[in-house]
């Protein structure tokens, strides 16, 4: 079997287990969401189906998916349709760039089918030298999907959450890149492999906390959750982008706002707290089962994440649209500019600490 | 009277930074969450009507396990109130019948077999032969209860009994005074009584 070959099954399979992680991962964080919230306000939330409410996000998928599509008349109809799939096809895509695992290094690999000449195998569907590159312009095609809802449901609230979530998505997008080129400063690389790598061989990037801070609040604005959540607030306007999608349609929505909450977290940890890898242990040491274990690792510091984003909705309150504005252009972009600068200055002045 | 002004600086560095304020929101939740140093609200009360305390503290009463308690004043489904040997209280005046804005109370009046044990009293001369209440059409405002000038019929605590059909959800006089022996002693949740009748 020639090496083309072999890299294809095993990127389908990386693709495969990549997908089934995000999707599987979205039915969790959603019954995570519901029962933790429930927590936080005294109650006991979903518990009743399968052990525990486990099976409570497949009945509801279940319920969404048998429930009629209603295409209102007044609809811009191309729009409408395809503004879900804008919405849920890049929040899938991000996961292609995120290293989730060691590499296993060719002696580890057992499979015989695939002959005898393999290669390193990296955990990562596709390691690209402009990793971050591509995470900052796919996230952003997402709000094409909320300003398409918006538009093609042809009622001013919906319209006004489309238009609140474009203009807060540009506000964010900036402390959220230059926070970005801080990492991309420290590591001086912008492929998320080797990111991983020079944190993996140094220190854990949260060391620059002030970027990992604003990049953290950023992210909370890109992925539309609360505080940030003006594109949706329903006391003031309905549901907003998604006011008038029933059934499956809204479905996709919710879970695109879910398999965001996920890479979101992905990107934080491999950013800002080495991604997969684990502390004080050399994971090339115990062969596979060491690769195994960054594996786990990145799941267990992703949910801590998932856990953080859950745990600030259901704490504070929803942001007025000023101060949001207010938070985004003055306060945080001038701290981000602030922590490019700084960084570069401690990158020239301490330049062993990574390289 | 003199006005009172009171200047709040909400404008204050502390509250302008946010984050520590927002740290100290998330160790409510967090409190809240883990159920430590937090007290539930809803806690007090559930602990005082169910008699025991909600599975995990939480304020969630598990429904068909967990029952709650309601209040005495709480009107829920009728009952036909009996006297000390077992006669129906009610004498047939259809006052409450009269009263019922929601008029699903049906009565056919007879004369009571009781009727010569009172030779004196006119009251206890009729019983009802025929006595109905269609609880579907209810709205549980209690008129008929205060309408009545026997105290015969009464607002229970009774809160569950849904019916599958629409003929079970017609309360008869048989119903209605089993009702009177489920619930005369006012204790038909604590001791987790059901309604045994048809649905
Ligand atoms: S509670 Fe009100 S509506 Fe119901 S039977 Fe009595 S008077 Fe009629
Ligand atoms: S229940 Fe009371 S008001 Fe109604 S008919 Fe009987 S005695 Fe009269």
């Amino acid at each position: 079997m020639d090496a083309f070959t072999q890299n294809l099954i095993f990127t389908v399979l990386k693709i495969a287990f990549v997908l089934t992680f995000t999707l599987l991962g979205v039915t969790m964080v959603i019954l995570a969401e519901r029962r933790f919230s429930a927590f936080i306000q005294d109650r006991l939330g979903p518990n009743r189906t399968w052990f525990g409410g486990l099976g409570q996000s497949f009945a509801d998928g279940i319920k969404l998916i048998v429930k009629e599509d209603v295409i209102p008349n007044h609809v811009d109809r191309l729009v409408y349709l395809l503004a879900p799939v804008v919405m849920m096809t890049p929040a899938l895509m991000i996961g292609a760039v995120i290293p989730f695992g060691a590499t296993i290094p060719s002696g580890e690999l057992w499979l015989p089918l695939l002959g005898a000449n393999l290669e390193n195998l990296v955990l990562q569907i596709a390691n690209i030298n402009v990793g971050i590159l591509y995470f900052v312009s796919v996230t952003s095609i997402g709000v094409y999907g909320i300003v398409m809802g918006g538009w093609a449901q042809n009622n001013k609230y919906s319209l006004l959450g489309a238009l609140r979530a474009s203009a807060q998505m540009i506000s964010y997008e900036l402390p959220l890149g230059l926070s970005v080129v801080a990492v991309v400063l420290m590591a001086g690389s912008l492929s998320l492999g080797e990111i991983v790598k020079v944190q993996q061989e140094g220190f854990w990037f949260i060391l620059n906390f002030p970027a990992f801070l604003v990049f953290l609040i950023a992210v909370f604005a890109e992925t539309n959750r609360l505080p940030f959540d003006l594109a949706e607030c329903e006391q003031e306007l309905v549901a907003g982008y998604h006011t008038e999608y029933s059934s499956m349609k809204f479905g996709m929505f919710l879970l695109a706002e879910y398999a965001n909450l996920i890479t979101s977290s992905a990107f934080i940890v491999t950013l800002f707290f080495g991604g997969w890898d684990v502390p004080f242990y050399d994971e090339t040491a115990h062969g596979l089962a060491g690769v195994l274990l960054s594996v786990i690792v990145f799941a267990i510091k992703i949910s801590f994440f998932v856990f953080l984003f859950i745990w600030v909705r259901w704490s504070l309150p929803r942001f007025r649209y000023d101060q949001l504005m207010h938070l985004g252009w003055k306060r945080l972009l001038p701290i981000s500019l602030a922590t490019v600068v700084g960084t570069a200055i401690l990158m020239v002045l301490f330049k062993d600490l990574y390289h | 009277m003199a006005t009172k002004t009171i200047s709040v600086d909400i404008k204050t560095v502390k509250n302008d930074v946010y984050l520590v304020e927002i740290f100290k929101g998330l160790l409510l939740t967090l409190k809240h969450f883990l159920k430590i140093g937090a007290k539930s609200a809803y806690l007090a009360p559930t602990e005082r009507r169910a008699g025991k305390l909600s599975t995990n503290n939480r304020a969630t009463i598990q429904y068909p396990e967990e029952k709650w308690v309601p209040y005495p004043q709480y009107r829920g489904l009728h009952r036909l109130n009996k006297d000390e040997q077992d006669r129906t209280k009610c004498v047939a005046c259809e006052m409450c019948a009269t009263a019922c804005p929601a008029d699903c109370i049906f009565i056919e009046a007879e004369r009571s077999p009781w009727a010569d044990e009172f030779p004196n009293d006119p009251k206890r001369e009729k019983h009802p032969k025929i006595y109905e209440i269609d609880v579907l059409r209810c709205i549980f405002c209690g008129f008929c209860e205060e309408a009545c000038p026997c105290e015969a019929i009464e607002l229970t605590e009774i809160y569950d009994f849904a019916a599958y059909s629409r003929e079970n959800a017609v309360y008869d006089k048989e119903k209605l005074e089993r009702v009177y022996d489920l619930t005369k002693d006012g204790k038909f949740y604590q001791e987790g009584r059901k309604l045994d009748f048809e649905f």
